[in-house]
């Protein structure tokens, strides 16, 4: 408890003392940063910030953007809605220009109407429900991942088509974006004729062992299992199924197709198929996203470093081409002009999805993710 | 049947699990009176503290016998000297409080600690070394029941079996259960109340340590959030079987873990949760005291 | 003043921290690179933090011991004095307005942000003084009063889904929804006491929770329901700032209505019967109180305020998923009550406001913010164990007849 006292004194007096040149300054273009950087979901939010801080470092280092600074306004959702709402209001009334986050949809979906309503683009490089897009309620919504339907769509007809399966267990997490997937994959499995769906469960995030839900996915006969979720749940269901010397193929998503996957999950993550935005490695930016990061921190990025990144150079590449911080111009930019990323030259579809994200299936072998052709 | 055995296996290793995490509870409250919020944190500590010393240990080559020993006593040894000191720190003043008070204080602790291991270490998940390796003569069963849930097993025995001879056999056992009969008469016939309730402390958070190697090294991961859902589940294992009662802790356990276990296999994984808290429920409607609580009668 | 003895004694304390830190704070690994980072500099932190920090500790605990060992008399006349205030119209009339313009002029005084925490603070304070009537004032310790908030909310969030029910009209539906639901939790935990219930109203939320995370059907499960109105004032089209003062005053007028309720249903004969009844029970029922209707009442009348603000909530929010109301909002509500100071109406609002917006403002810390919340947590409740305003029952005098028929 110390030390947090201590430390809290120092932070304080930091933030005072940072934060006066931002008021005297305001010639600054204010980039929100919004997500979970405390409380269990803190992982998926904090690398997010990270990108941020690299991505504006370069450009200020460049001269900043229309001769003007990028400054970043750091802000704690907990991925929860209530939280959400008063995250927005802040960054609304510092008077952002332009915001990076949510992390978790519903999150998402509460801040979005705040920020529309003053006229603020939000790109997300994680909020994953399809709603966000196409319910076409939020015209001030962008992201860089693709949403829930079509990776869906993607890692069922890997399964049938690919690896000629029908047996089907669909397993989620019971979260916004899990169970979301997971329904998607069980309405497409349900309307081939090809296969069939032989276990439909939810498994509780967190719970101190997985091995009677493995026991009931051995007992079901399937062949495949998809999964919807994040890596921690997935890297748990895979060692006890493998522990239970279960050998079928395990399906996931692109929270699970993340380098902590293989490091969590060690050998058992062997032979696992994610489905994730395509192959970057190859992009040079995408390495050199990947370096800076590790020059920086000391540490490999985490969870939607990359989407983060490109959603990041892709905003102020908008403000850029805009020429100013006015909303339509913003907008219009993001839609029109592509911005070269570690995810590809992107730009947005009218619904705010990222155009040229495409999508591969990945397998992990000797420790890497490799995309299946 | 296989499929039935298969289930009670993985009730047991879960029940074993919740009975380590409960008996902290259980001996906590029934000396204070207590509900130690904290303690699942003190679960994780030890998760945490086992993982770095096996990991540098692993690094400087030692063998892996020598690996399991050493992190498995630095676990023990943290994890009690954290629960000392949140003790004396968030519990101690508050002795003559208002009955509620130090329950906040340990919703605080429990928040202090998630955050300080987030801070001083990492928000993500990390690998937890293996260090029960899958022994050969098990490979026939394997699918049934592994080597972890063996050890899992067979390590939550032993540490009954020490708790039960420490609290029957030993002075301070005696003074523990003199404690938690009445304390105000423990400290007439001369026990050192104080040292009694640190004892509980440090013998909760032993236990509970082992519980957090053990599970860390069966699921193969950890995370500074960990102890919340383990220190609930514990808690509800201590209720159910009747909290103060330490055979009611281990038995509260092994039921929340076959309940568990059971409704997953023959119901659905959505609700297990749904049973295990209904069970509990049911369990009071008709014991209000717990399976082996002391119904508590009250005098006028 | 410090001798060297206490010199030892505070060295051998940071002796301790740094050897307890040492594991946590000292070594970090990375597995995969294997490599072992030791960061020395930490514990010298933590030494010196804890040094310093301890010294400190024994310098306040002495002072605060001998002020109370000088202040005994004088404590009693210090302490009856925010009562007095409170009691004497004198007092209270200027203070109340005071505080009452204040509030009424807030939302001109701060920006929409400010606004919109403080909505949420008052709408604390009147979970809390709801909570209060089940713990504070009945004495029955309920770790699951969020079900009740989670009630209210989704009934506004389904019932304008389904049936386009507008936000006025669902609040007393949701309100009432939650007495039900409070008497129909009440009825099997009548015969339980103290921490079993706790745990038994614990499991209970949790089961609502749960029930609304996986029955996709009826409640769209994780995923929540969005795009839930604000409320509407006399179909005038509000926006964005204007809804957010509006749900603020609104919030305002609740928190008084709670208030001016809440008081009348503790000096009522129905209040007097929950005391006695969190006093003791047995003796309770022996002077003809019945038990089984007071606890009922209580659990169905601290429930009804949270229905209504649960209500207000998904209004606020106008997106609700199961994610909002798990236990560690019920132990946050819990917590407002406690360290407010059970029982007392003001120590509530005062709970309330300290404890949700300090993690707001504390946002400066970033990082550190949670951590220092826990800490403020445990230290408000080391250094104020009864909390910030205990409770002074009213006494009842024996008055003449001519005067009490009056």
């Amino acid at each position: 408890m110390k030390k947090g006292i201590q430390h809290s004194i120092l932070a304080a007096s930091m933030s005072l003392l940072l934060s006066t040149p931002g008021l005297m300054a305001a010639d600054t273009i204010k980039l929100g940063v919004a997500g979970p950087h405390s409380g269990d979901l803190a992982s998926y939010g904090i690398p997010t910030i990270k990108a941020a801080e690299l991505v504006v470092q370069q450009v200020n280092a460049r001269g900043g953007i229309n001769g003007k600074q990028v400054e970043l306004l750091i802000e704690d959702d907990v991925c929860k809605p209530e939280v959400a709402t008063n995250t927005a209001t802040k960054l609304v009334s510092d008077g952002v220009h332009a915001v990076l986050g949510h992390i978790c949809s519903g999150a998402t979906k509460a801040a979005l109407p705040i920020y529309n309503n003053s006229g603020i683009v939000v790109i997300s490089p994680s909020a994953t429900n399809p709603g966000l897009t196409q319910s076409g309620d939020y015209p001030n919504f962008f992201r860089t991942i693709a949403s829930d339907d079509a990776q869906a769509r993607k890692e069922v007809d890997f399964v049938i088509d690919v690896l000629g399966l029908s047996k089907i267990a669909v397993i989620h997490d019971k979260g916004d974006y899990g169970k979301g997937l997971a329904e998607f994959a069980k309405s497409f499995l349900e309307s081939s004729p090809k296969a069939e769906v032989v276990l439909y469960e939810g498994v509780t995030p967190g719970a101190v062992d997985y091995s009677a839900v493995v026991q009931k996915i051995r007992r079901s006969g399937a062949e495949a299992v998809i999964f919807g979720g994040y890596h921690p749940e997935a890297s748990k269901i895979i060692t006890q199924m493998r522990k239970k010397r279960m050998k079928i193929p395990f399906i996931s998503d692109d929270g699970v197709k993340d380098d902590t996957f293989i490091k969590v999950a060690g050998k058992n993550a062997e032979g696992v198929y994610a489905s994730g935005p395509q192959d970057n490695s190859k992009n040079p930016l995408s390495a050199e996203a990947i370096q800076s990061h590790k020059t920086v921190y000391g540490s490999d990025p985490g969870a939607f470093f990359e989407n983060a990144y490109s959603a990041a150079l892709a905003i102020l590449n908008a403000i850029d081409n805009a020429g100013s911080t006015d909303y339509e111009a913003i907008r219009k930019a993001l839609h029109e002009k592509k911005t070269n990323t570690p995810l590809g030259n992107i730009n947005f579809d009218a619904k705010g999805d990222a155009v040229g994200v495409g999508f591969g299936m990945y397998q992990v072998k000797n420790g890497v993710f490799v995309e299946v052709k | 049947m296989d499929y039935f055995v298969e289930l009670f296996f993985s009730g047991l290793t879960r029940g074993s699990i919740y009975a380590l995490i409960a008996l902290g509870y259980t001996m906590v409250y029934g000396i204070i009176g207590l509900i130690n919020f904290a303690h699942g944190e003190i679960y994780m500590i030890g998760a945490f503290t086992s993982f770095i010393v096996a990991t540098v240990l692993s690094i400087y080559g030692f063998p892996l016998l020598a690996i399991v020993v050493l992190a498995g006593f630095a676990a023990i040894i943290w994890s009690s000297a954290y629960g000392y000191t949140v003790e004396k720190l968030a519990y101690k003043p508050l002795r003559h409080a208002p009955r509620l008070s130090p329950l906040i204080s340990a919703i605080g602790m429990s928040i202090f600690l998630q955050n300080y291991i987030l801070l001083a270490q990492t928000s993500d998940f990390l690998a937890f070394p293996e260090l029960i390796p899958d022994l050969d003569f098990m490979e026939p069963y394997a699918h049934v029941v592994g080597t972890t849930d063996l050890v899992i097993l067979a390590t939550t025995a032993i540490s009954m079996l020490a708790l039960t001879l420490l609290i029957k056999f030993t002075r301070i056992g005696k003074a523990m259960r003199a404690t938690s009969q009445d304390r105000t008469m423990a400290m007439l016939v001369g026990i050192n109340v104080d040292r009694v309730i640190s004892m509980t402390f440090i013998i909760g958070s032993a236990l509970a340590a082992i519980g957090g190697m053990l599970i860390a090294s069966h699921i193969g991961q950890i995370n500074f959030m960990i102890g919340f859902i383990a220190g609930i589940k514990a808690f509800t294992a201590a209720v159910l079987g009747g909290i103060g009662s330490i055979p009611g802790a281990v038995l509260g356990g092994f039921v929340l873990g076959l309940t568990e276990s059971f409704a997953t296999g023959y119901v659905s994984s959505d609700y297990e949760d749904v049973f295990a808290f209904g069970l509990l429920v049911l369990i009071l409607l008709f014991k209000p005291s717990g399976l082996l609580g002391k119904a508590d009668i009250q005098k006028v | 003043m410090f001798s060297l003895k206490e010199t030892k004694r505070s060295a051998l304390i940071s002796l301790w921290f740094m050897f307890l830190t040492f594991p946590v704070l000292v070594i970090k690994v990375d597995a995969i690179e294997q490599t072992v980072y030791w960061r020395w500099e930490n514990m010298l932190y933590i030494g010196l933090g804890s040094f310093i920090l301890s010294i400190f500790g024994k310098i306040f605990f002495e002072r605060q011991k001998s002020r109370r060992e000088r202040q005994i008399a004088e404590k009693i006349e210090k302490h009856s004095l925010i009562q007095r205030a409170l009691r004497d119209p004198k007092y209270l009339y200027p203070l109340g307005a005071a505080f009452f313009l204040f509030a009424v002029t807030y939302p001109y005084l701060f920006s929409t942000y400010q606004i919109n925490v403080m909505t949420t603070a008052l709408m604390y304070v009147v979970l809390g003084l709801g909570l209060n009537i089940v713990v504070g004032v009945a004495g029955l310790l309920d770790l699951g009063y969020v079900a009740f908030y989670l009630v209210g909310a989704y009934s506004y969030g389904l019932l304008n889904m389904h049936f386009g029910l507008g936000f006025w009209t669902v609040l007393p539906i949701g309100a009432l929804l939650a007495a039900l639901l409070g008497i129909l939790l009440g009825f099997p935990v009548l015969r339980l006491r103290g921490d079993y219930l706790a745990i038994v109203t614990l499991a209970f939320g949790e089961i609502i929770r749960l029930i609304m995370e996986n029955w996709n059907d009826f409640s769209q499960g994780p995923s929540g329901i969005s795009n839930i109105p604000r409320p509407g004032l006399l179909g005038f089209d509000l926006t964005l700032d204007q809804a957010i003062t509006y749900l603020y005053y609104l919030m305002i007028v609740m928190v008084l209505v709670t208030i001016f309720v809440v008081n009348r249903l503790q000096n009522s004969r129905l209040g007097r019967a929950w005391v006695a009844l969190r006093e003791d029970e047995i003796a309770c029922q022996a002077m003809g109180i019945d038990k089984t209707k007071t606890k009922l009442t209580a659990f169905a009348l601290g429930a009804t305020w949270a229905g209504m603000v649960g209500v207000i909530f998904a209004a606020k929010t106008t997106f609700i998923n199961p994610a909002s109301f798990t236990f560690l909002e019920s132990a946050i509500i819990l917590a407002i009550v406690v360290l407010g100071g059970m029982g007392s109406i003001l120590g509530v609002i005062l709970g309330a406001v300290i404890l949700i917006l300090l993690p707001e403002y504390l946002r400066a810390l970033s990082d550190y913010r949670m951590l220092a919340f826990g800490a403020i947590m445990v230290s408000m409740m080391v250094f104020r164990p009864q909390g910030l305003i205990s409770n002074v029952r009213r006494h009842y005098h024996y008055r003449p007849k001519k005067e009490q028929q009056k």
